[in-house]
């Protein structure tokens, strides 16, 4: 039998479909929920953000562009703002040099069974609990600490090194919950580095920090640069660590915000503060989005 | 003076000895192909000399200075990777400017070197180029003209041309002729394409099993080879092994003459022929040429490539190959009785 037999003998009712029915039904079940999860109570928080107050109990409805106007009416959110951006660049360079460098040395010093292990290692804070990891260090860097009385073992009348409620604190807990993505995503950059090339450079006379600065570090920019993105957004918006590792010093925007919600029962404003940010956000990802373009090229 | 001196150099990886007790010179201006099969140490050969690697003992010279201890960016090297490994990030002017700005040459110094050197490798305006951008053939001149432009005191090549196609690597196998000529540079090349070494190479060092077991002339080391392994690796050949008798070798009821100098009486020796050499004609025609050698014997089957012909025989319990050019057009049928003969001088005793 002639192979085309086969095909000419479907019955008719088995007729192709149109490629975009089997598309549309592959994509329909996640953006519904999507739709349903997120898009709509964003919307909702949108259309609060508007408003003059929480619409609750009997407060009438009133339209308004005045929570937008925050950062001009009060002037110390400027400070936070300025606040939260300095700890999510301090923590965003350091997840930086840090996790480039952890990931560097699982790509050219490791391999096998010792490699898996320690990328399990580098893992491990997406797998603790946040709390639990964020109030481990307040038992670590408060006076009298575990850090106090680990180098009191050594010099017993060192004074004091707890810097708890600082925001080097703050920082501290940020790099440890986020440095993870910085090491994945510039392991997976340095991976895919053709050995050649780094023996390449060194033949042509190319010393360690010439193959970092001017190979390595510039072919694993689209793996900075993701990780930066995945760092830096979560955590200026990060409350929980500010708050527990800050205490005082601890305002931020994400703390603002959650106050808004959670204390001062301010919806609207909690919800224009948080869109302006959102903003803010997706102008860095535009800015950065050249950038990626470019190095996804190469 | 020498190029480069490899001396008693040896390595081994745990228990696998990869190379054994190398010593060899690689004249100045000079190139010369390490030929073998994979596992045969040439890279790590390489490699050693190049610096990437660092030999368990022995000694490597480059330029008359003991470097065995120097690392790899201060070796002045030029190497070029079988995977071209250019900087992808990098134009194409960058790329070959990279090691002269590693010598402090900058500007519009280092701009004439590099016009220079693309100007070698026939790619000239090409600077401005991204690597992505050039073909396989391209990106592997680059590479040249990169490893050429610091005028290296050796240029190693590892396997340069074999991820190219065939018409591509056949240009480029004139190229790098032309490019080693015109730099003089000692030139080291690492293959394991026998018709490469042979057309580019001065000389050509033949390794098996981390030792090197000849190194000559092309034309040398393939009439002359001295171990069985340098005869069948480089060409084809077919090898009688006997006993010595008198100033012959005796196979299976013929003698074969040879003019090496031969061991004592009784010795059990292999002489290779290669197959090229070997005259072919029916048993019944007139011979009458002046070749020492005869051997009757049956072809078992005949190969027709259209230009050549390449017979398969047997005689006893031996098998033999043939190469014949197709010049009658009627190649023998199998089965047919066959003499076949060649020169004393073809009969090359060989080591086992």
């Amino acid at each position: 039998m002639p192979p085309e037999a086969g095909v000419a003998g479907l019955p008719a009712a088995r007729r192709r479909m149109p490629p975009w029915v089997a598309t549309a039904a592959l994509l329909l079940p996640s953006y519904a929920w999507l739709t349903l999860a997120v898009l709509l109570p964003l919307a909702a928080m949108f259309a609060f953000s508007f408003l003059h107050a929480t619409p609750l109990g009997n407060k009438p409805v009133v339209w308004t562009l005045e929570q937008y106007r925050a950062f001009y009416d009060q002037p110390y959110l400027l400070g936070v703002a300025w606040a939260s951006l300095s700890i999510g660049l301090w923590t965003t360079g350091i997840c930086a040099v840090v996790g480039f460098a952890a990931a560097l040395a699982l790509v050219r010093a490791t391999a096998g069974r010792a490699r898996e292990t320690l990328l399990i290692l580098v893992l491990l804070p997406f797998w603790t609990n946040g709390l639990v990891r964020v109030f481990s260090w307040t038992m670590v860097i408060r006076e009298g600490g575990f850090l106090d009385t680990f180098v009191r073992w050594f010099w017993p009348s060192a004074p004091s090194l707890g810097f708890l409620y600082t925001t080097p604190a703050i920082v501290l807990g940020l790099v440890h919950g986020y440095l993870p993505y910085m090491v994945l995503t510039c392991y997976i950059a340095l991976l895919s580095i053709d050995e050649a090339v780094i023996e390449a450079a060194q033949s042509l006379g190319a010393r360690w920090w010439t193959v970092l600065f001017k190979i390595l570090v510039p072919l694993a920019a689209p793996g900075l640069v993701t990780g930066a993105i995945l760092i830096f957004v979560p955590v200026i918006g990060a409350f929980m660590e500010p708050r527990i590792l800050g205490g005082r010093v601890g305002v931020t925007m994400g703390t603002v915000i959650e106050d808004q919600f959670t204390q001062a029962f301010n919806w609207p404003l909690g919800s224009a503060l948080a869109f302006t940010m959102l903003a803010v956000v997706l102008a860095v990802f535009a800015t950065f989005s050249g950038v990626l373009r470019r190095s996804a090229a190469t | 003076m020498s190029g480069v001196d490899v001396t008693a150099v040896a390595k081994s990886y745990g228990a696998t000895k990869v190379l054994t007790d190398i010593t060899q010179s690689f004249e100045s201006s000079s190139f010369t192909s390490l030929l073998g099969p994979s596992g045969s140490g040439k890279t790590t050969l390489l490699r050693i000399i190049a610096g990437f690697v660092a030999p368990d003992e022995g000694a490597v010279r480059i330029a008359g200075a003991d470097v065995t201890g120097v690392p790899v960016h201060a070796r002045n090297i030029g190497m070029v990777f079988q995977s071209y490994a250019l900087f992808p990030h990098m134009s194409v002017a960058a790329n070959v400017g990279f090691g002269l700005g590693r010598r402090g040459i900058r500007g519009k110094v280092a701009k004439a070197q590099v016009d220079e050197a693309l100007e070698m490798v026939r790619l000239p305006g090409f600077g401005g180029r991204y690597p992505r951008q050039l073909s396989g053939g391209q990106q592997q001149r680059v590479a040249l003209a990169r490893a050429i432009v610091i005028r290296p005191d050796v240029l190693l090549l590892d396997e340069p041309l074999s991820a190219l196609d065939r018409r591509l690597r056949q240009e480029m196998q004139v190229e790098l002729l032309r490019i080693q000529r015109e730099s003089g540079l000692t030139t080291i090349f690492v293959t394991h394409d026998q018709e490469e070494a042979l057309t580019l190479s001065d000389k050509v060092a033949i390794l098996d099993r981390g030792r090197i077991v000849q190194m000559g002339r092309p034309a040398e080391v393939y009439e002359r080879p001295r171990t069985k392994f340098a005869a069948e690796f480089l060409g084809d050949a077919n090898f009688l092994t006997g006993k010595i008798r008198g100033n012959t070798v005796e196979i299976a009821g013929a003698t074969i003459a040879t003019q090496d100098a031969l061991p004592a009486d009784g010795t059990s020796v292999t002489v290779a022929v290669r197959p090229e050499k070997i005259a072919i004609r029916p048993a019944d025609s007139a011979g009458n040429d002046a070749l020492e050698n005869r051997l009757p014997a049956t072809v078992s089957s005949v190969i027709y490539t259209g230009t050549a012909l390449t017979y398969m025989l047997r005689t006893g319990d031996l098998h033999l190959k043939v190469f014949a050019q197709n010049s009658d057009g009627s190649p023998l049928a199998a089965g047919s009785a066959v003499v076949l003969s060649w020169a004393a001088r073809h009969s090359v005793m060989v080591e086992g």
